[in-house]
């Protein structure tokens, strides 16, 4: 009993206190900088390097969609072209956003990314329950979502869950590349949400097949019938990405 | 019998590796593991017209490998060892799936991830075993499950709550790994990449298997101090999981206390993966030829501070945790694996040392610093989910102890060293010990000196029917307090 006692007193109060004010280190990628001013004409050694083709030359742009943030792109460039800071803020409403070019801050992108909208707010702004459906997920993606509800990060406090049951669920929150095998049941997970509903995808792998877009192995025709409503790029996403990102788009932040 | 010998990471010439009659092989396959060797991996290879067998055996108590080949007869059939040898069930239906090589006599020829039920173009459909009786009742649960997690299929055979057969349907997360590494074999960077998406919880175990078997197959001698950094982050990965499946398990009976300390402290172990190389799971660390992350002063002290305040937490809450009755009623005899049962299986890692089978790469096959710092690998002989979560615990400790030795005596000097061309012609097998056990990559070389069979297995492979015979005649509402304490990986077996 008293062991107990102790072991709660020092486990004391876990939840970050205020995740708005949460930073993670300096080394830590985020946001990416570009200057294309530094390019060397004709030079193509970052999207020669970059293991998903996420960047085009000329202009340059790196997709987020795309990027598993692996940094190569960073370490070959002699010139400082691409700098990735550590500004954890991704999310993005619409794929088109989700390209970075030259100019661009973290500041200027958070403007346009999520832009909270008044039906959202009202529907789901109190409470929103998800199905996780992973398909073909890594388990990263996965790991850092249930992460986003542990004690530290407390997701719940906003009225953010997972739930067991698609009809128990406001949208789907879909992780992974979407194997050809695991292509029907997210279909089925889908329809099985009541509308109005909502579809976020989580990680790179989920937004464009990430590593994975060159097998054989997999069936996104998913995408081609359902609109995505939320964009949460990363590999996997930090929690803090994932929430703000959702927050955001909730019209909470 | 001139089956080769071997040891972990050392590359031979294809041409040492003795051809047997397929006869041959599997009669010497039988005769080695009804004497005690344990199979650690069984696979085709097409190379060309050439279509053979390969065969790793271990001997884990002498420290040794032993590899032969078989070219495939035009049969393109051999006698089926599962009916004698339950370990090779899985990977004879693989080569069946892969290959079309027919197993003949196998007693369970299903679809390993390539047949999901009713899936359009899926090779055949999945039949279920189906059990007989009037009180007998199915339970399917998934692909899609409650918690977010993977999917996967289980089917229960139950009468009332008593579970009597447990059938587990893999293959939704099939990626086609493998040939992503052939078909992507002229980027070595983007294989790095494909080997840390093997298993997202397995980061470290995964690249650490695939970086090692690249220096092996170039010769490439990886610096001192990267070798130390890489134990670190291998021994953090371990320490995460752990607490975070002991935080799982806490939960799975309702000890709430548990289920927060435990994750709080894997948090602390995952931030520490995060400020060593700027990802919580440990990608973007390894490289081949040594690693990408210099651990500064700053680092090293929190690390250590982490260690300290990992080791003292974990212990207390686990004192408590190992001491209520109320988590010791369902941890105890619950899900028990008998010894017996794990040799036939093959089992490995910590749930195979649960069940009394002391087998650990680290201390068995040592690689990079475990060379120099002996692990002792822990068993009991239970084989329940008490057994499987102590083993964690102490494996926790294990592990803690082990960063402290690591940072406190981190050789100076590079970090990285380039890596040559690989031999061609070549095979290596390299094996790591992940948190859940033997990682075993096989890596051959085609004649130009390029990539041209990768094979992985994940423990998980060993391990997924240990878990469906592990709830055999217990209630199913403990199926996922059994499931949890072996937390096997889906997208690691399915590949
Ligand atoms: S950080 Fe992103 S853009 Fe740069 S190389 Fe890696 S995946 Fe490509």
């Amino acid at each position: 009993m008293f062991e107990l006692i102790r072991l709660r007193k020092k486990h004391g109060d876990q939840a970050i206190p205020d995740l708005f004010k949460a930073n993670l280190p300096t080394h830590y990628c985020g946001f990416p900088i570009l200057d294309e001013s530094k390019c060397p004409k004709k030079c193509r050694t970052c999207q020669n390097i970059c293991p998903t083709g996420a960047i085009e030359i000329n202009p340059l742009q790196i997709d987020l969609g795309k990027c598993i943030f692996c940094a190569e792109c960073q370490r070959s460039c002699a010139h400082e072209a691409i700098q990735f800071s550590n500004n954890h803020l991704l999310g993005a409403a619409d794929r088109k956003l989700l390209t970075i070019a030259t100019g661009m801050t973290a500041a200027s992108y958070q403007e346009t990314a999520i832009k909270a909208r008044k039906e959202i707010h009202r529907l789901f702004g109190r409470s929103l329950k998800l199905r996780q459906v992973s398909a073909a997920g890594c388990n990263g993606c996965e790991m850092e979502l249930a992460a986003s509800n542990n004690v530290n990060f407390d997701m719940g406090r906003f009225g953010i869950d997972f739930v067991a049951s698609p009809r128990h669920a406001d949208g789907i929150a879909i992780t992974g590349p979407i194997s050809k095998n695991m292509a029907p049941a997210l279909h089925d997970a889908y329809k099985s949400v009541g509308e109005p509903r909502v579809v976020i995808c989580v990680g790179t792998c989920a937004i464009s097949g990430g590593i994975f877009s060159g097998s054989s192995e997999l069936n996104r025709d998913f995408f081609s019938a359902i609109p995505v409503d939320l964009y949460i790029p990363g590999c996997p996403p930090h929690p803090l990405t994932i929430i703000r990102a959702l927050l955001k788009y909730l019209g909470i932040e | 019998m001139n089956w080769l010998k071997i040891k972990n990471l050392q590359a031979v010439p294809l041409s040492h590796i003795p051809r047997l009659a397929t006869d041959e092989l599997v009669e010497n396959m039988l005769d080695q593991i009804h004497t005690g060797k344990r199979l650690v991996q069984f696979f085709a290879n097409q190379s060309g017209k050439d279509l053979a067998l390969y065969t790793v055996l271990a001997d884990d108590a002498d420290s040794f490998l032993v590899l032969a080949a078989a070219e495939v007869p035009r049969s393109k059939s051999f006698a089926s060892m599962t009916p004698s040898a339950p370990a090779c069930h899985l990977f004879e239906r693989e080569i069946y799936e892969d290959y079309g090589i027919m197993p003949a006599g196998h007693p369970w020829l299903k679809p390993v991830r390539k047949g999901i039920a009713g899936i359009e173009g899926g090779e055949e459909s999945y039949h279920f075993f189906h059990m007989a009786g009037e009180e007998v009742h199915e339970v399917g649960v998934g692909p899609i499950h409650a918690g977010v997690i993977e999917p996967g299929h289980f089917r229960f055979s139950c009468t009332g709550e008593t579970v009597h057969h447990l059938e587990i349907e893999l293959g939704f997360q099939h990626r086609g790994i493998e040939k992503l590494f052939i078909k992507n074999r002229r980027k070595p960077f983007f294989l790095l990449k494909l080997a840390e998406s093997i298993a997202g919880d397995t980061v470290i175990g995964h690249t650490g298997a695939f970086v090692n078997a690249l220096e092996a197959l170039s010769g490439t001698r990886v610096p001192l101090r990267a070798e130390s950094i890489r134990a670190i982050a291998l021994e953090l990965e371990r320490v995460a999981v752990h607490l975070g499946d002991l935080s799982a398990l806490s939960g799975d009976v309702a000890y709430l206390t548990g289920h927060s300390v435990f994750a709080a402290l894997r948090t602390l172990a995952t931030n520490t993966s995060l400020a060593i190389c700027g990802n919580r799971f440990g990608r973007g660390l390894l490289a081949p030829g040594g690693v990408y992350s210099e651990l500064t002063v700053d680092v090293v002290a929190k690390i250590k501070s982490v260690v300290d305040e990992l080791e003292e937490k974990t212990e207390l809450a686990a004192d408590v945790l190992f001491a209520s009755a109320s988590v010791l009623s369902r941890f105890e005899k619950t899900g028990a694996v008998s010894k017996k049962t794990a040799r036939e299986l093959g089992m490995v890692g910590p749930a195979a040392r649960a069940s009394g089978i002391p087998i650990d790469a680290r201390a068995d096959f040592p690689y990079g610093v475990y060379a120099s710092f002996p692990v002792h690998a822990f068993s009991l002989s239970t084989g329940d989910v008490f057994a499987r979560a102590y083993v964690r615990y102490v494996e926790i400790l294990q592990s803690l102890r082990m960063i402290r030795e690591q940072v406190e005596s981190l050789p100076n000097g590079k970090i990285r060293r380039p890596v040559t061309d690989l031999r061609p012609d070549h095979l290596v097998v390299s094996l790591t010990e992940g948190w859940r056990g033997e990682i075993a990559h096989i890596a051959i070389t085609d004649k130009r000196g390029q990539l041209c069979r990768y094979k992985i297995k994940d423990p998980s492979f060993n391990n997924w029917l240990a878990l469906a015979l592990a709830v055999r005649n217990e209630g199913i509402s403990d199926f996922p307090l059994c499931n949890k304490s072996f937390n096997l990986s889906y997208c690691g077996f399915d590949l």
